[in-house]
């Protein structure tokens, strides 16, 4: 059985892919069947995930299995469809088709009524099929295909609700951005295929120890990191993602915050062999990392709206994992793409109940006290928002003191400096969030919220055991079994260190005992803090006016310059040939004296006065010949 | 003898013409019928021979020959090969999709239908010529209708129908003048050199010529196809040609005509003159970023939907131009499948475009919105085709742009880096355009518009079929493609791309 489920692990991605094809063909009428077997699939790929899990982590650490078919292929270039399954492939596997079927399962109840249901699940069926085929990939090629893919469907589910201009703007702009980031990380795959001849990732890490050329290596590390920049929504491409909110909640919670943002860091985690070789390449994947972390954690603290605050988390969490593999912590990065996952879908869906239970409200202020009326929603949300903070023993501690540790070990002590930072601000955002959205004074939660149905709720509890034990694999309890198997050649592993341990943990209480003062005892007025930094408060509430600078750019170079350019051809290019033709055409009046005002005839001239053109290169031709 | 199956394909266009002038006027149903059935009939044909074809024997097969004028060499000859089977079957997807996508016609039926057949097998026939002098013949036959439809059944916005027609009629001649020159030369050089007449491209392609003449007689050639594959800056005829004809000549001319100077540039410019390829490449070269950038960054300010699709076919132009100039396999296999695959898509677009202009009588972007509410099929055609516009992998255009970028890479690295920036700009504006016209709040006035049904749903499923297919099982194409890029790779003798640094 478990054999089974290894060598036929491509059974994993196409399960959801004919899921999508049945729906988009014959299924579309009939909602609850096309739903029903969107969630059949990806319930049967999740237990196949597990299966090649327990395996893959029973065997040896170094064993893996590649298989693959033809696809593209000619002498010098060869794109194959392939499948390689290792540690660190199977626990994306686990982690992509447990959160798609507990999102799929939520979305029974979230999508509940609306019309588009049967799209809806198409859109998700393909969505898993894409990552699950990305996750996969034995190539860059793969990767690439596959990577548009769930960008696609990005698309497809952020603009769902395509009736509205602000899904429809948010939508373009997440494909537009992360264009951006492919633009570089497809001319990073040009150049490998160049240089190598090959884009196989077993092939690549094979051969690039041995190749010494930095001078080119450098640029191709850079190059490929645009990719990752896009679509994990690093500085500066970081804009699509909070705007992607636009989508249904439960595609927020698995796109847009468990798995398809968690593909950069994925990439990077895959082809460390390559940036770990370029010094200079991890140094710049650490500060963005830690420079996204820092920044989206800061505008996290100034947001109002409860899934934009989620948002900007999630950015800082993706900026904290590449950080992690900028240090050279790959176990640790990979760690919290995995913790990360559980409690932040956890966080979204809960969002997505109170939502829900608030009749469509996003506003934490018109929120409060929903606690007593929503028992499950806000529990199991705390259990995610401490999850989050990284309070022990939750699975956050585990893996975000492993970032910390990784940060420090490595001697990056400014980053290090930055990691406790942003734990400090992370916990202090979300327990302001918690204490606004759920214990606030406002009334009006304990008014109108209703609790979700069971197949919102349960979902729920079950994300908030992952939440809670998740990082118990990586503990000194189950002796680092993860980091044992989730590995790299070069990468740091370092010894705990409790004063890291310590102090971690300080700053995520002292932000969760800062939240609770400033906004449940009010000790400190909120209002009071918003009128003295006010300066201060505004650029955090304005996301530091990057879309701001962007529209404006936007605006101003490229559809300026696209007015140029068309002025341009219209008077210039179109004036010339138009020039041509009516000189062409005068001419052959004057000659006829006579003006019959016939289309035809001035065509009839104008050719001919080309012919006598030709005739005359033409005779230069023959002279050049003879 | 042997059935002569491409002599069949390439006629029976003819047949239902002939038979449609038959028939009185008013029978507007039986004519839709004959040009449905004949178009169909070439369309079994082109897949049966893209099936048979026999991959791994590869070069010219289903040969047919018949002596025509022996003082000049001139013989009537037929064949394929793995260059030109992509595009035969390109030519009657499309074909068979215009005339469906002409169904609301009224007016001059028999006129119509039997022009836009004629046309169809004009194409057809400079693909499947291997006599250039036959080659020629087919060409010129495609003028004409294309003018007769253009003023007769076009419509006038930006500019009338009158001046796209001339436009697009008097840069074809131009181009066809600068090639027949080229072709002259070509066949009075042969002459001198063996003694022998020969119109035959493979005989021709076997004689080494001196590189003077090689490079003069391509610079004509480049010209010349340049000029029909709108290379910049001789593309003006382009976008106001395509927003004047009718929907199916906008179809077949941006999705197959123009291909064939593409076909040609690598037929008889590269397989016939290797030495003034090599040397006029670079400005090939350079002239397609032209193409790929400046038309890329127009489409931005364009609000007609037949000008966004417009420039954005002279853009996507760009990148066949750097494969065909970069000179290695790999970029030759990626502008061949870009023009199989720019085929479908601009067709299925201008399809798409010209439904909804027959109903709602605007193309103005700014006029829509919301449209998915009412035209949810029309919708699928609009996406299929602008994803497939703009490069997504599972689309058959992916793969003509990922094999042309790889393939250019190793030839020109900063020229290469430039045109990618095309699939950026191609985004853009693409997904603006399709953003404004078909989503946003359900906009009343358009309510009275019917969605796609009956015959209006055949070009998107034939084409989003063939957008598709070829983008997942891309080997079934590219196989084919490499059979005959091979041949002529042995011939420029270029390196291939591997470990070359």
């Amino acid at each position: 059985m478990l054999e089974f489920s290894l060598h036929n692990a491509w059974l994993i991605p196409l399960l959801p892919l004919l899921a999508f094809a049945l729906i988009g063909l014959a299924m579309h009428r009939w909602p609850s069947v096309s739903a029903m077997i969107s969630i059949l699939s990806i319930g049967i790929s999740m237990l196949l995930s597990a299966l090649v899990a327990v395996l893959v982590f029973s065997l040896s650490p170094g064993e893996i299995y590649e298989a693959s078919v033809r696809w593209l292929s000619m002498p010098g270039l060869q794109v194959n469809m392939g499948m390689l399954v290792d540690p660190l492939a199977a626990v994306m596997l686990v982690v992509v088709t447990g959160v798609a079927f507990l999102v799929q399962v939520y979305s029974l109840g979230y999508m509940k009524g609306d019309p588009g249901i049967a799209s809806y699940f198409g859109y998700q069926s393909l969505f898993a099929a894409s990552m699950l085929g990305l996750v996969l990939a034995n190539n860059f090629g793969q990767i690439f295909v596959f990577w548009e893919l769930v960008g696609v469907c990005s698309y497809f589910l952020i603009g769902f609700w395509f009736g509205k201009y602000s899904a429809r703007d948010a939508a373009i702009k997440a494909f537009v951005t992360n264009r951006v980031g492919d633009f570089g990380f497809l001319l990073g795959i040009l150049f490998l295929q160049i240089v190598f001849g090959t884009l196989n990732f077993q092939e690549l890490s094979a051969a690039i120890p041995g190749y010494t050329n930095a001078a080119v290596l450098l640029p191709i590390a850079v190059l490929l990191f645009f990719g990752p920049v896009g679509k994990s929504a690093q500085f500066p491409l970081h804009v699509w993602l909070p705007d992607a909110m636009e989508g249904p909640t439960p595609v927020s919670a698995l796109i847009h915050a468990a798995t398809m943002v968690a593909a950069g860091v994925y990439l990077v985690a895959r082809a460390f062999f390559i940036f770990n070789a370029i010094p200079q390449a991890m140094t710049l994947i650490a500060i963005v990392g830690g420079l996204t972390a820092l920044f989206a954690a800061s505008i996290a603290i100034a947001q109002n709206d409860i899934k934009r605050i989620l948002a900007y988390s999630t950015l800082s969490q993706l900026g904290y994992m590449m950080m992690a593999l900028g240090v050279g912590a790959m176990t640790a990065g990979v760690f919290h793409l995995m913790t990360h996952a559980f409690f932040k879908s956890l966080l979204f869906l809960g969002a997505g109940s109170v939502i829900i239970g608030m009749h469509e409200e996003q506003d934490i202020w018109k929120m409060g006290n929903i606690a007593p009326k929503m028992p499950v929603t806000t529990w199991t949300f705390i259990i995610g928002a401490l999850a989050l903070a990284g309070i022990p023993p939750l699975s956050g501690f585990w893996s975000k003191d492993e970032i910390l540790l990784g940060a420090y070990a490595s001697g990056h002590t400014g980053l290090y400096i930055l990691g406790v930072l942003v734990a400090f601000l992370t916990a202090f955002y979300m327990f302001r969030l918690v204490f606004v959205a759920f214990f606030g004074k406002n009334t009006a939660g304990r008014d109108k919220a209703h609790e979700s149905p069971a197949v919102m709720t349960i979902p729920l509890l079950v994300l908030a055991v992952a939440a809670v034990l998740a990082g118990l694999v990586n503990s000194p309890l189950m002796h680092h079994v993860f980091g044992h198997f989730i590995n790299a050649p070069g990468a740091i592993q370092p010894h705990p260190n409790t004063a890291i341990i310590v102090f971690s943990t300080l700053a995520a209480l002292s932000g969760i005992l800062l939240a609770w003062l400033i906004y449940q005892r009010e000790v400190i007025k909120a209002e009071v803090i918003k009128e003295k930094f006010s300066m201060a408060y505004k650029v955090l509430y304005n996301k530091y006016y990057i879309d701001e600078i962007y529209g404006w750019l936007g605006v101003r170079l490229v559809d300026g310059a696209a007015r140029v350019l068309f002025w341009f051809d219209i008077h210039v290019i179109n004036g010339f040939v138009n020039l041509t033709a009516w000189f062409t055409g005068k001419s052959g009046e004057t000659l006829r004296y006579t003006e019959d005002g016939q289309v035809q005839t001035y065509a009839i001239y104008m050719f001919a006065g080309v012919v006598i053109v030709l005739i005359t290169a033409l005779c230069g031709v023959f002279t050049a010949l003879a | 003898m042997e059935f002569p199956v491409l002599s069949t394909t390439l006629f029976v266009p003819v047949i239902g013409a002939i038979l449609i002038m038959a028939l009185p006027a008013k029978k507007t149903g039986a004519i839709k019928n004959i040009a449905a059935v004949s178009t169909l009939a070439s369309l079994v044909l082109s897949l049966l021979v893209f099936i048979a074809y026999d991959r791994q024997q590869g070069s010219m097969q289903f040969t047919e020959m018949i002596p025509w004028v022996q003082d000049l060499g001139v013989n009537y000859a037929l064949g394929v090969d793995g260059i030109s089977i992509p595009l035969v079957l390109l030519t009657n997807l499309i074909g068979f999709s215009a005339v469906f996508a002409s169904w609301k016609i009224e007016e001059r039926v028999r006129e119509f239908f039997s022009l836009l057949l004629l046309l169809i097998t004009g194409v057809m026939g400079t693909f499947i010529a291997t006599d250039l002098f036959i080659f020629f013949l087919f060409y010129e036959v495609v003028v004409i209708p294309i003018y007769l439809l253009v003023i007769m059944f076009g419509s006038s916005k930006r500019v009338t129908k009158e001046y796209a027609g001339m436009k697009l009629t008097i840069y074809l001649l131009i181009g066809s003048a600068f090639l027949l020159t080229g072709l002259i030369a070509l066949f009075v050089k042969a002459r001198a050199i063996t003694g022998v007449p020969s119109m035959d491209l493979v005989h021709l392609a076997s004689l080494d010529y001196p590189l003077t003449f090689e490079i003069m007689v391509f610079a004509f050639m480049a010209f010349g196809f340049g000029t029909l594959l709108s290379m910049f800056p001789f593309h003006a005829w382009s976008p106001d040609g395509y927003a004047g004809a009718p929907t199916a000549v906008s179809m077949i001319h941006a999705g197959v005509l123009k291909k064939i100077g593409g076909y040609g540039l690598i037929r008889i410019g590269l397989l016939v003159l290797p030495g003034g390829a090599r040397i006029i490449a670079p400005v090939i070269a350079v002239l397609a970023l032209g193409n790929v950038v400046y038309a890329a960054y127009i489409c931005l300010s364009q609000k007609d939907l037949k000008y966004i699709v417009g420039y954005s076919s002279v853009s996507h132009m760009g990148y066949v131009l750097i494969g065909i100039a970069a000179l290695n396999l790999i970029s030759i296999n990626g502008a061949i499948m870009m023009m199989f695959a720019h085929g479908v898509m601009a067709a299925l677009f201008f399809a798409m475009i010209g439904n909804l202009y027959e109903k709602s009588h605007t193309r103005n972007v700014d006029d829509f919105g919301g449209l998915a509410h009412q035209m949810p099929r029309l919708a699928a055609g609009f996406m299929i085709a602008g994803l497939a516009s703009l490069g997504l992998p599972g689309m058959v255009n992916f793969i003509g742009e990922f094999t042309i970028f790889v393939g250019a890479f190793s030839t020109y690295k900063v020229f290469t880096i430039i045109a990618v920036t095309g699939i950026v700009l191609t985004a853009v504006y693409i997904l603006r355009a399709l953003g404004y016209v078909l989503f946003g709040p359900r906009k009343p006035e358009w309510d009275h518009l019917q969605d796609l049904k009956g015959p209006e749903m055949v070009p998107l499923m034939v084409l989003g079929t063939a957008i598709l297919l070829g983008g997942i099982f891309p080997f079934t194409i590219m196989d084919l493609i490499n059979s005959g890029v091979g041949e002529i790779i042995a011939q420029i003798g270029t390196l291939y791309v591997g470990g070359v640094l």
